[in-house]
């Protein structure tokens, strides 16, 4: 009983503050300094037709080098954690249903297709490295619950996982000597506005992006799908 | 107008969702209704014209957190089991 008028007092106080912060909240007509600085000179000075794009990769690239780390580190540790087992491929298991299989068979490559799509196109439509990465992750669970016993590969995703990283920093890196400094964009020429060839370096860093996404969580998936047991 | 109906509906969908996912006792449940607040959320952030944070919210949130609390299910009643 107490307890109960004691998360009912919580309740009240906490939407009387969010109450308050809400009823404070006016929208503003026009963008503030940092937000119309990127809108006016976001595309001359990057050639991204998807400012987010531009923001999140050439803007605030650091940012991005940053969550790739965070991402990695994820993997790493769950990699750690979850050790395979050797009878692995001894385990019996029901066998997939029909239609979940053929689906599977007709989907899985459509959506790898997607995904590089989505990560190719980065600075020209919604969507980007990390997204494209989760699509291809996403195809592969269609893969492991089509065939559960499938063997995958983990050591060609460490191998993309590194080398991506690997030249995402090499890039940044050569920023600094090429251009203006760490991630600058300007290492390639800008190109023509709003075509595959453009945006200088971004469409690169945004492929890395997308490689070393995809292979991080395809990993991290077949490591889980590895340590399942049978109950 | 009918993109603010559309948004305060899904906004009352996760809710129900979300308390749908703390109130029942049947963790299945409870990992479905936690992947349908994010499916939920992504195609409100689709209509506030958001559409990249949409697809990352439905890659991951509804995709791939699902399918990782599904194995992490399977794997923790094996061990109560035996």
């Amino acid at each position: 009983m107490v307890r109960k008028i004691f998360v009912i007092i919580l309740l009240i106080g906490l939407g009387w503050f969010f109450y308050g912060m809400a009823d404070s909240f006016h929208g503003s007509d026009s963008l503030n300094m940092t937000a119309s600085y990127y809108a006016e000179n976001g595309a001359e000075e990057v050639g991204a037709a998807n400012l987010v794009t531009a923001i999140v990769v050439t803007y605030r690239g650091l940012d991005t080098l940053g969550e790739v780390t965070i991402l990695f580190l994820t993997a790493a540790i769950a990699a750690f954690f979850l050790k395979s087992k050797e009878e692995f491929s001894k385990r019996d298991v029901k066998p997939s249903s029909e239609l979940l299989q053929t689906a599977a068979g007709m989907l899985v490559p459509l959506i790898f297709v997607l995904g590089v799509y989505v990560f190719v196109n980065g600075h020209l439509s919604p969507g980007g490295g990390f997204q494209g990465g989760a699509i291809i992750a996403s195809g592969l669970v269609l893969l492991l619950l089509s065939k559960p016993l499938q063997k995958v590969n983990s050591r060609f995703f460490a191998l993309v996982e590194s080398f991506s990283g690997l030249f995402y920093v090499g890039i940044g890196v050569a920023g600094i000597f090429l251009a203006g400094g760490f991630l600058d964009n300007s290492i390639l020429p800008l190109g023509e506005f709003g075509t595959l060839l453009s945006a200088g370096i971004l469409p690169v860093i945004y492929i890395l992006v997308g490689l070393k996404v995809g292979s991080e969580l395809s990993g991290l998936l077949t490591k889980f799908q590895e340590t399942q047991e049978e109950n | 107008m009918l993109s603010v109906i559309i948004i305060i509906a899904l906004t009352i969908l996760v809710l129900a969702a979300a308390i749908l996912a703390v109130q029942t006792t049947n963790l299945v449940v409870a990992v479905i209704s936690a992947g349908l607040v994010s499916l939920m959320a992504s195609v409100g952030y689709l209509f506030l014209s958001a559409p990249d944070v949409a697809m990352t919210e439905a890659a991951i949130g509804s995709g791939l957190s699902t399918i990782i609390f599904f194995y992490v299910l399977n794997r923790v009643r094996g061990k109560d089991h035996g």
